[in-house]
Parts: C-alpha cells; structure tokens; sequence
C-alpha cells in the first residue's frame, strides 16, 4: 500500500511541479513587462494595467481558473482546452500565469522604484551610458530588493497549484484526496503535506541561500 | 582664458523660475562657493552644469568650447551628451555611492568602462585594467582611505563615504569639480574631515565650484564667491569681500544668520 500511494503521490507531485515551473516562466517576464506598462509614461497604458491588477488580485485564483478553463468552451462551443489531463494543466498555468504576473509586477515596480534616482544620476555624470547604468548599478539592487517578497510568492503558488483540483487535474492534493475517497484511510493526507514542506523546505534553502549572497551590501 | 563660462542660464519647472539669467566665469585653478538661502536654486545650477537639467535659455562654454547652447536644435544638444559631461564632476550631497561595490570599486568603475571604448583596449587589456586599479588607489590614499579600500559603502561612516565619492569624481579627472553641499548630510563631528580633503584639492589648484552652507570654510578656501537669491545672482566677488564687505543689502542679511 504504501509503495502504491507513494508512486500515485509523486505523480501528483510531477502535475503540481510542471504548473509550478511553466507558471514561474512565463509570471516572471509577463509580470516584468506589466511593471513596465505600470510606470509607462502613457496614462492610458497605465491606467489598463492598475485595472488589470486590480481585477485579477481581487477576485480568487478558483474563480479565475475556473472561468479560464470551462469559460471558452460555453462562449466559443467547443473546449479550447481539449478534457486530457494536458489540457487541464495548460488552463492551470495560464490561469496561474495571469495570476501572478500581476503580483510579480507590483513586486518588480516596487523593486525598481526603490532605488534611488540618485544611483542612476551618479552613473549618469560618470559618463555610463543607460544600459551600463541598469546592468551595472540599478540591476543588482533591484533583485536585492525584490527576493524576499519574491520568495513569498514563490512559496505561496507552491500550495495554490492545488487550486488545479477544481478543474479535475491530478495535482497532489487531488492524488492523496483520492485515497481517503478511494480506501477510507487518512494517513496519505498526511504523507500528502509531507511532499509540500519537502518542496517548500528546498525553495526556502535556495531563497535563504541567494539573500544571503546579497547580504554583503544593503 | 576662461576655463568655464556660463552665460544667461535660465531653468524653470511649470510656472516657477527657479534659476533667471544666471552668467559667471571661472579661472582655470580657482575655486568658485555658491551660498544663499534654501530654495535659491544653487543645486538646480549644478546640475544644469552637469547636464542633469536642461537648462530654458542660456550657454555652457568649457575652455572655449560650446557645450550646451539653448538655441541650437536639441539634437545637436544631445549628440556627445557624455562626453560632454566628462567635463564636469559631480560630488552629492547624499553620497549616491553604489552600495554592491567596494570603495575601491566605486572610484574605478566608470574609468573601466570608458576604458573598453578604447580602440586597444583589447591588446593592451591587462596594462590598462592595472593602470586605472593604482590610480584608484592612488586616489582613495589622497583621501586618507588607504585602509578602506576594499569596504563597502556601508562599513564606512558618512565622512569616509563622501571622499570616497570625491575620490570618484576625481577619477576620470574632470575640468571642473561640483560639491552639493557636501557636508549637510553629515554629523558635525566629520564635516571637518570632508572639508579638510576639500581644502587639500583647492591648495593643488583643482578648478571647483562648491556650493556650501559652512560660511568660514567658504570665505578660506574659494577665490571667489557667488550669492544666490531667488533664482538671480545677488552678488559675486572676491570671496573675503563678499563675506567680509558685503555690498548688496539681500547678502548682508543672508550672512547675519550665519
Ligand atoms: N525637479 C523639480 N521640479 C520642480 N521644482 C523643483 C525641482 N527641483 C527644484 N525645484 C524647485 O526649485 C527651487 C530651487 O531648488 P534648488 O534645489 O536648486 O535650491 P537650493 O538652493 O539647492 O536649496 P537647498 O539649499 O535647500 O539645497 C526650489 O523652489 C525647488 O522647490
Ligand atoms: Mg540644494
């Protein structure tokens, strides 16, 4: 028993592990560029993105992935999303990648306005030019400010990929679910959150490894 | 000749005249100290200098050459704009030294990257790379930093941090050096270490402007003195003169607060 809860566990955990990683690829720059148009000097621009951001950081990620996944099959007449198991999880990771690029992109703005315009002025009269001074002097110091409540995030979408189970796609929880449906017996619930705090447990060490290697200047 | 002439600077952001019709000229080896009250616009006509700000109307002139001109078309304005600025150097009044690199690392930085636009910077990389650390070098021991070259910012005290900004500044050796009241954001216990590297400068006849609110050290070091009042200059002059006998009464209440 305890072999075959293990495999049907850690073929959850692969589901849980590819939202994860294809959400965080295509969050992060999503959410960079919408950090940008969030300081555009365009008004409108701007005005798109606070609205965009205020929507999607105001409603739950159920709600949103659910709309997303079952939403164009009712408007359009047919499931975009096909009912396979890859179908469900492309739904997951786009919902999740509007997500959070919008949480990502507050973060980002906050990490590069913090810094202060006299870093970039005193590159200026050094003679930098502008990429020298963003690569050189301001990069850095962004992602300095930007990893701890990256690292929150990050962990936080960690336990939502279990959000996945509404849409009937067979991420962790729904695997260790299963069993207590399946055999009555609760112990796999518990194997079940063992799996999360291993993954968050490896993700803390390598957030705590990365703030301390830029722990040698503030 | 001159080594800078300013001529007929005017700056105003919306509706508010900050600097109207500002004109001086500066020996080459002199010191120049600007002074008035806050507000006076002295940090807006340095960092018109360092091209920070667009000046409205007026000229820039280094050693007779035209460096900034309002009437002529903004791309010609732009072209060579960092050469350009290479003619000045800028000392903050915060500092702004790049915190993730060493002091050493902070006064090298910028020379290193000027070094790759070098056309043999590839043969000759190692000479040049080692020239520019012992000019480095060179230059944090005349700040009296030689034991603090490798701290970084924040290992230091706010008095260390400015010469090490100094030291930067004076690295890729500009015409002519700005200070921003280089001492108002220090303890006053370590003004005089600041004011003292300062003074060492002006006795080895480095071409400065240094806008101050320490009037005695103003009245010591510079050749002359510019006072500033609402965007005009009030007075200007040899610098005993000015803080000694002032001639124009808006000086002569500005230097009783003092
Ligand atoms: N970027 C800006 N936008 C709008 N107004 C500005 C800006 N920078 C400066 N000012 C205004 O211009 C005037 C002159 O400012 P400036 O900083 O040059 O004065 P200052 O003589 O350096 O004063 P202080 O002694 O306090 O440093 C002030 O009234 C200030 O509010
Ligand atoms: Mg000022």
């Amino acid at each position: 028993m305890f072999w075959s809860v293990t495999q049907s566990l850690l073929d959850g955990l692969w589901t849980s592990f590819e939202i994860f990683i294809f959400t965080l690829l295509f969050s992060l720059p999503l959410g960079l560029i919408l950090s940008f148009g969030a300081m555009s000097r365009w008004k409108i621009l701007r005005g798109l993105v606070q609205t965009l951001v205020w929507i999607i950081r105001g409603t739950p990620l159920m709600l949103q992935l659910i709309i997303i996944f079952y939403g164009p099959g009712l408007w359009l007449g047919h499931n975009i999303w096909n009912g396979s198991e890859s179908g469900r999880i492309t739904a997951t990771v786009v919902a999740f990648s509007i997500n959070y690029a919008c949480y990502f992109s507050v973060i980002f703005r906050g990490g590069i306005e913090g810094v202060p315009v006299g870093q970039r002025e005193a590159g200026e009269v050094l003679g930098m030019t502008k990429s020298q001074i963003f690569f050189k002097v301001t990069l850095l110091q962004m992602i300095k400010r930007v990893v701890p409540p990256m690292s929150n995030e990050v962990i936080t979408l960690v336990k939502d990929t279990s959000l996945a189970r509404i849409i009937a796609a067979y991420e962790l929880t729904f695997a260790g679910y299963s069993f207590m449906k399946s055999s009555g017996i609760t112990w796999p619930l518990f194997y079940t959150g063992v799996f999360y705090l291993i993954f968050v447990g490896i993700l803390t060490l390598l957030f705590n490894y990365i703030e301390r290697r830029l722990d040698y200047f503030r | 000749m001159s080594v800078l002439e300013v001529k007929n600077i005017e700056k105003h952001f919306g509706s508010t005249k900050v600097l109207r019709d500002v004109s001086f000229d500066m020996e080459e080896g002199s010191a120049l100290a600007i002074i008035g009250s806050s507000g006076s616009g002295k940090t807006t006509l340095l960092r018109c200098l360092n091209f920070l700000e667009v000046p409205d109307k007026g000229s820039i002139i280094v050693r007779g050459e035209t460096l900034f001109d309002a009437d002529r078309p903004i791309k010609e304005q732009e072209k060579d704009l960092r050469r350009k600025r290479l003619h000045f150097g800028m000392v903050f009044q915060s500092f702004n030294l790049f915190p993730q690199y060493t002091a050493l690392e902070n006064v090298t930085l910028s020379e290193k990257l000027l070094a790759k636009e070098r056309p043999d910077f590839k043969q000759n990389k190692k000479e040049i790379l080692e020239e520019i650390e012992s000019h480095g070098k060179a230059l944090l021991e005349q700040m009296g930093l030689a034991e603090r070259m490798e701290h970084y910012p924040h290992q230091l005290s706010g008095g260390q941090q400015q010469r090490v900004a100094i030291a930067r500044a004076l690295a890729l050796q500009p015409d002519i050096l700005c200070f921003d009241e280089p001492t108002s954001a220090l303890d006053p216990e370590l003004t005089g270490e600041v004011l003292k590297v300062i003074r060492g400068l002006a006795d080895q006849h480095t071409t400065m402007i240094i806008v101050t609110h320490e009037m005695s050290f103003a009245r010591d070091v510079a050749d002359h003195i510019i006072f500033m009042d609402e965007g005009v200059i009030v007075e200007q002059g040899d610098a005993r003169q000015v803080i000694d006998h002032p001639k124009e009464e808006r000086t002569r209440q500005f230097l009783t607060k003092y």
